[in-house]
């Protein structure tokens, strides 16, 4: 049940450009389990989109169906959502991208949507490189249905029925790398520092940009034997760098070490800058991104932070050489050819 | 004796799939049309690139009869494969031409036909220099036989060629050069053979040939349909290669930039998705599919009929069930598509039967689906969709504005008194007022779900929202009643026992049937269905007659089905008469069927 939560706004709260508080990007209060691991990630959508200063009325959330697609629900409440079936979402994202073209989209979905019965409809958001942020809220089990196994979950993990998992896991991260994805990054529920400038940052990405977010169940897979649960991501992840994120229009005030740190400029001027602590992986490049996951991989690793960045790639409106105008602005005059051009047109079948 | 008649016969061409024949016969069929002679070419093909036999069937009929007919007076058999079947099919009395490059077997002994030999590819070999046109243009030499046989002016045929390679005259100087070498060949060997003739006629003075793909198309263009997501299947995929061809000529900006989204998914259920989500924004989507498509469908069929996303599905119809086969036609979709998904659900259909119904019925569609914010499915078929039609020309009110139903814009949403509810009933008649994404700052945002909502479009689970939910939208469905097209009923006389309900493509052949019957002294009143949910004046209709024929082309009467759900008829009172071969009805079994009955039921001693 979704209920909402108090009006009541503190007159001192602090303001964005917009002159919305953080509250203005709040939803109504979730009904996910204390301390589930999805909630962090929805108060991490909300400070994104408040310190990138979004307009809420701007956005749109779409979502699959599971725990994590239950959340658009619990943040920016001022925005529309559409909570659609098991495992569609990025069709629906694609057509509200193609109908309107100035709305940010935000996906989320699980691990169940996506690596297993969203998987086709996964792998073809990616390939057309759709304007959008897809959030997987990844805990490697199906909560709502009581802690099945999922398709992220590693061979030999165990949650709270204490079976190991028995299949291969698919690194939802690699495999967008692979098909060509601009964007791609993964993050830990549990790390908001890092979290958000990561959401911000595929925010403002063009194109498609994935943030695989491990999220613990706190339900049923938050077990010593598992590799999705808050300690063992705590005690194994490791960021390809550490990068600041300043927004277009942003005076850049730090001082960088020279050959440390590579800046990369997004389309609409804003610029993230990568400090490599060891100075080894090239995300900018696919094969070195690759090699990367599968270099931490090895070592039982979890590798986060920005995974992958190509700002150079066309997304589907691009490539479709849409017009700039939403389609769903146009009207009769710019759609309906008229009847004398009928008359022409069907003359050609006499 | 040779069969005789002035327009009025079918030829059959027997070929090969994939030798360039469609074009060439479809020239024919297009002189015959543009001697202004009623005409209605089948196109009765494999699926299969190349190398499968394939036929094509052409009616001409004075009369205007345009559903076929059965049976061949006329075939062009140069096909090996099929030469011994098509052989045998032959009407008596008819024409059998053939290529004289090979020897007809011993066992072709027919003593009641008539042998037209043509040495098609002699000819090519002498006469055609450049080998790669020799298969294609030994088509073209046996129409211009054929116009010589069937008297036909041959300047229309000339013309024909050059209108068609207007921007590529160079071909069509060898096109030319075939026809005459065809007919002159077939005035020097064959100078009264054929009784069989064509003669200009008045009939069609102002009609175009279209398919019903091409016009489905041009119904979306008109609709402003503005995205649409599609996958390839057979026979549905002609329908989006037009509206890309349409809207690449008619729907750029000056810079060249398309007011339009055409995305080919990875599959259907990807492709309704992409409309329902464009729907969902305020764009005008839809899709094209066939059967296999709309099973896939069911599920997002199902979200838009209860999250209330209107989106046009244009369903092509093809021999089911399962793979079937694809390119054979049918209707046998109706209960699928009037049902579609789980749960309670009820889709609008309606059902064109000819392309200008086509064109008409998808650009209204659009209008429909948005006033009454769920899916509206518009029931083609293969022979509808990918056969030229006969029919009037296709007319566009430049008065008319579109539809787009109840949405919210930014002033009535600031001058709403009372807390506005997506699924808040404010008019009584079940249809709720909508909202697009980014239409106001603070105001008419909600989350649109598949799972149970309130009014106010909040989750729920609480028993009784869930029920005044479901019975809203069975308001609704009352409403689409008054919406949807109403049927075409004709009432020869009113004091008559019988009925003949029909739609789509069994049109054509019901009418020529229950004219033959009635040149016999049985009297049928005819109802032919445009629209579901059926409006009274279908059970009305029903109700008024003792005995309802009930024509439709699949095996187990699924209209009839329908009518006796929707509209509580006894089901004695409703008799079928199916065709499902995955060929067109025809008009002979049509009348044969409803003889056949009607002699059963004098045996039971008189109408019920």
């Amino acid at each position: 049940m979704s209920s909402t939560r108090p009006g009541f706004r503190h007159p001192d709260l602090p303001k964005n450009d917009l002159g919305y508080t953080r509250r203005d990007y709040e939803g109504a209060a979730s009904t996910l389990c204390a301390g589930c691991g999805h909630d962090s990630i929805s108060n991490a959508i909300i400070n994104a989109c408040y310190e990138l200063a979004l307009e809420p009325s701007g956005i749109a959330k779409m979502s699959g169906i599971g725990c994590s697609s239950k959340t658009p629900a619990y943040f920016l409440g001022k925005s529309h959502g559409f909570n659609s079936v098991h495992g569609r979402m990025p069709s629906i994202a694609t057509g509200a991208d193609m109908a309107n073209r100035d709305l940010v989209y935000i996906g989320v979905s699980g691990d169940g949507d996506t690596a297993s019965i969203g998987m086709g409809q996964f792998i073809h958001v990616v390939r057309r490189n759709l304007n959008m942020v897809y959030i997987v809220m990844n805990n490697g089990c199906y909560g709502l249905t009581k802690g099945q196994d999922s398709a992220t979950a590693d061979r030999g993990s165990a949650g709270k029925k204490g079976r190991q998992s028995l299949f291969e896991s698919i690194d939802l991260c690699e495999l967008a790398i692979a098909i060509g994805a601009g964007f791609v990054a993964r993050g830990f529920s549990g790390d908001k520092e890092q979290l958000v400038p990561l959401l911000k940052a595929a925010i403002t990405h063009k194109g498609f940009a994935l943030v695989d977010v491990i999220s613990p169940c706190v339900t049923f897979n938050n077990t010593t034997t598992s590799t999705k649960s808050y300690q063992w991501v705590r005690d194994h992840m490791e960021a390809t760098a550490t990068f600041d994120f300043i927004p277009p229009r942003k005076e850049i005030t730090t001082q960088y070490e020279k050959g440390t740190t590579q800046s990369v400029t997004l389309h609409d001027g804003g610029v993230i800058h990568l400090h490599k602590s060891d100075g080894s992986v090239d995300i900018t490049q696919r094969r070195p991104a690759i090699d990367a996951l599968e270099l931490y991989r090895e070592k039982g690793r979890l590798l986060t932070g920005i995974l992958h960045i190509n700002e150079s790639l066309k997304d589907t409106h691009d490539i479709l050489e849409t017009v700039e105008t939403p389609l769903n602005s146009l009207a009769e005059k710019e759609l309906c050819p008229g009847n004398q051009v009928l008359q022409q047109i069907i003359e050609t079948y006499r | 004796m040779k069969l005789e008649g002035i327009n009025d016969f079918v030829i059959r061409f027997a070929n090969v799939n994939g030798s360039g024949s469609a074009s060439a016969n479809a020239l024919f069929a297009k002189s015959l049309f543009r001697l202004g002679v009623p005409v209605s070419p089948k196109n009765i093909f494999p699926s299969n690139i190349q190398g499968l036999p394939t036929w094509y069937e052409v009616r001409i009929n004075e009369k205007g009869n345009l559903g076929r007919r059965g049976g061949y007076d006329f075939i062009v058999a140069v096909n090996g494969q099929t030469l011994k079947r098509d052989y045998e099919g032959l009407a008596p009395g008819g024409y059998f031409m053939y290529d004289s490059a090979r020897q007809l077997p011993a066992d072709f002994a027919r003593d009641d036909i008539t042998l037209i030999n043509i040495p098609l590819t002699q000819i090519c070999n002498r006469e055609i220099e450049d080998p790669k046109l020799r298969q294609l243009l030994k088509n073209i030499v046996y129409v211009g036989a054929l116009a010589h046989l069937f008297g036909m002016e041959f300047s229309v045929l000339t013309d024909s060629i050059l209108s068609q390679y207007k921007k590529k005259p160079k071909l069509a100087e060898p096109n030319i050069k075939a026809l005459t070498l065809g007919f002159e060949y077939a005035a020097t060997h064959f100078q009264d053979t054929c009784k069989l003739k064509v003669k200009r006629s008045n009939k069609l003075t102002r009609h175009i040939l279209m398919d019903g793909n091409t016009a489905t198309a041009l119904g979306a263009l008109y609709g402003g349909a503005t995205v649409a997501g599609w996958y390839p299947i057979t026979p549905s995929t002609s329908v989006i290669e037009a509206f890309d061809k349409f809207t690449s000529q008619y729907r750029l900006d000056d810079s060249g930039k398309k007011r339009v989204a055409i995305l080919q998914a990875e599959d259907e259920l990807t492709a309704l998705g992409i409309a329902l989500g464009a729907s969902w924004n305020g764009a005008r989507a839809f899709t094209a599919t066939s059967g296999p498509g709309i099973s896939l469908m069911n599920e997002f069929l199902g979200l838009a009929y209860f999250a209330e996303i209107p989106v046009v599905l244009i369903d092509v119809q093809r021999t089911g069930p399962s793979t079937g086969m694809p390119t054979r036609t049918q209707q046998s979709d109706i209960l699928l598509c009037a049902c579609a998904s789980h749960g309670d659900t009820r889709h609008v259909l309606l059902f064109p039967c000819d392309p200008k119904e086509c064109f008409e019925m998808t650009a209204d569609g659009f209008d429909l689906a948005e006033r009454l914010q769920t899916p509206v499915i518009i029931m083609s078929d293969l022979d509808l969709g990918m056969n030229d039609h006969i029919c009037l020309p296709l007319e566009w009110d430049d008065t008319r504005t579109y539809d787009r139903g109840k949405v919210l814009d930014k002033h009535q949403l600031e001058s709403l008194t009372g807390k506005w509810g997506r699924y808040l009933d404010k008019d009584g008649d079940g249809i709720c007022y909508r909202t697009y994404p980014g239409t106001h700052q603070r105001l008419g945002s909600y989350v649109t779900r598949g799972s149970s909502h309130d009014e106010f479009a909040a989750y729920t689970e609480d028993n009784d929202t869930y029920q005044r939910i479901m019975v809203r939208l069975g308001k609704k469905w009352q409403t689409a009643k008054g919406l949807v097209p109403k049927p075409d009923i004709k009432l020869t006389d009113t004091a008559a026992d019988y009925g003949a309900v029909f739609f789509g493509t069994s049109t054509q052949a019901s009418h020529e049937a229950i004219e033959t019957l009635g040149s016999q002294g049985i009297t049928i009143n005819t109802m032919r269905l445009r629209g579901f949910p059926f409006q009274d004046e279908v059970k009305a209709f029903i109700d008024r007659h003792k005995t309802i024929f009930v024509i439709e082309q699949n095996r187990d009467g699924q209209m009839r089905t329908l009518l006796i759900s929707e509209c509580g008829i006894r089901p004695d009172k409703l008799v079928s008469i199916t065709h499902f071969d995955g060929l067109p009805v025809t008009a002979g079994h049509i009348s044969y069927s409803i003889e056949q009955i009607l002699k059963a039921q004098m045996q039971q001693g008189g109408a019920q």
